[in-house]
């Protein structure tokens, strides 16, 4: 309550406390995304998945410029992977856009996987809220780069951008299920290296073989060198063709109706596991995890069996 | 611990920037180029114009030992020089931020 409305108001200081509070899980976290919730929706989503070492971040740094020209606020979140060994994580993203340093209309915020499964932090989607209710009108998603970042990344992102490089083998990752669905446009960065071209003309072929119903958004490729910026501003046009073809098609309001459902979901999956965590007995739950180790019982008939009596 | 990295030659608005974007309990700043004394109450300034003063700071790295008692006075916690053990450097920022 009290971090909602200041956020509202535009304290950049608050907004970032409430981030952490969400991250951590805080139950102040709970009401203050209640206050806050109303006053989300406007800002324009866009995921950017790849491998490391593609050239997410210094990508954005370009987008981030590209979107400033035209006004508009920013706002990004980078994710990169806690160990899984210690706990910790080195966030570096923001070495790669330091041209934005001490604008005031750019908020970066970096976030460490914590554990979640995919390329997608836990905290993620809440961030997002936080940026949008700040004001920001578009706000970037980088995800940590593995198959199952790149969808859900999708699933969070109005415009879901997947970056590719030459000579990394991508032809075989694309051909993974999920990818060439999870995409509205492709990135092919560090276009001047060897092979780009060859890759262009793969994902090409691979593209035409995917079948198209008319009025269907068809993915661009788009050819880029983020460290110089070349073809940057072409993205940028891009993205923003996507967002008008979302709107004037209807697509964009199916997209967020599903984005919605998927966000209920996650909250009641969410709500469910921690009542039963707060509420059950440890001793019990060894017990369970014990039969189940030595096949007394299975895991679905043991789960049933625990879930009973948080069920009427 | 969740380390933030922002790369070299930041200056004072920007390290202060990030922290405040990022929320942080403590910023470490590694110096090599003999400035320190020159952007140590920079950084505590701009904590205290943004309301940001319960960030606190240590610095590291390349620094005279004779500045570090100028650099305490304004409010920087710790110096590390080089070569301090990691697990020193992890267990007073344990301590402080408790």
């Amino acid at each position: 309550m009290k971090l909602a409305s200041k956020v509202l108001e535009g304290d950049v200081l608050a907004a970032a406390r409430l981030m952490r509070v969400i991250e951590d899980e805080a139950p102040s976290a709970l009401d203050e995304l209640k206050d806050l919730y109303a006053h989300t929706g406007r800002a324009y989503v866009v995921g950017v998945a790849g491998a490391p070492g593609s050239g997410k971040s210094t990508l954005l740094d370009c987008l981030i410029t590209a979107f400033r020209k035209k006004d508009m606020k920013v706002g990004v979140i980078a994710v990169d992977p806690t160990s899984h060994f210690t706990g910790g994580a080195i966030l570096g993203d923001r070495i790669r856009m330091q041209s934005y340093g001490v604008d005031k209309d750019v908020f970066i915020r970096s976030l460490a996987t914590r554990g979640w499964r995919g390329g997608l932090s836990k905290a993620t989607v809440n961030t997002v809220h936080v940026l949008d209710a700040m004001g920001k009108d578009i706000i970037f998603v980088e995800a940590v780069g593995s198959g199952q970042g790149e969808i859900d990344i999708a699933r969070v992102a109005d415009t879901a951008l997947i970056i590719l490089t030459p000579g990394a083998g991508d032809e075989i990752q694309m051909m993974k299920a999920g990818i060439m669905e999870a995409a509205d446009i492709f990135v092919i960065n560090k276009a001047d290296r060897d092979g780009a071209y060859d890759l262009k003309s793969s994902l090409e072929i691979l593209l035409m073989m995917k079948s198209h119903l008319p009025g269907e958004w068809e993915p661009k490729i788009v050819m880029t060198e983020a460290i110089s910026g070349k073809g940057t501003e072409e993205l940028a046009e891009e993205i923003l063709r996507h967002k008008d073809f979302l709107i004037s098609s209807g697509e964009l309001e199916k997209r967020r109706r599903a984005k919605a459902r998927l966000e209920l979901m996650m909250a009641i999956e969410g709500s469910l596991m921690n009542r039963i965590d707060e509420n059950i007995d440890k001793d019990y739950l060894e017990k369970m995890v014990d039969d189940v180790m030595h096949r007394r019982v299975s895991p679905l008939s043991a789960a049933s069996e625990i879930i009973k009596p948080f069920i009427k | 611990m969740e380390v933030i990295y922002t790369g070299v030659r930041q200056t004072a608005e920007e390290i202060v920037n990030a922290a405040i974007q990022e929320d942080v309990d403590v910023i470490g700043v590694s110096m090599h180029s003999g400035t320190h004394l020159a952007i140590a109450p920079k950084i505590m300034k701009l904590l205290k114009e943004n309301s940001a003063e319960n960030k606190q700071v240590v610095f590291g790295g390349i620094i005279n030992k004779n500045d570090v008692p100028t650099l305490k006075k304004a409010g920087v916690r710790e110096v590390f020089g080089s070569g301090t053990n990691t697990s020193r450097i992890t267990q007073f920022i344990k301590e402080i931020i408790t």
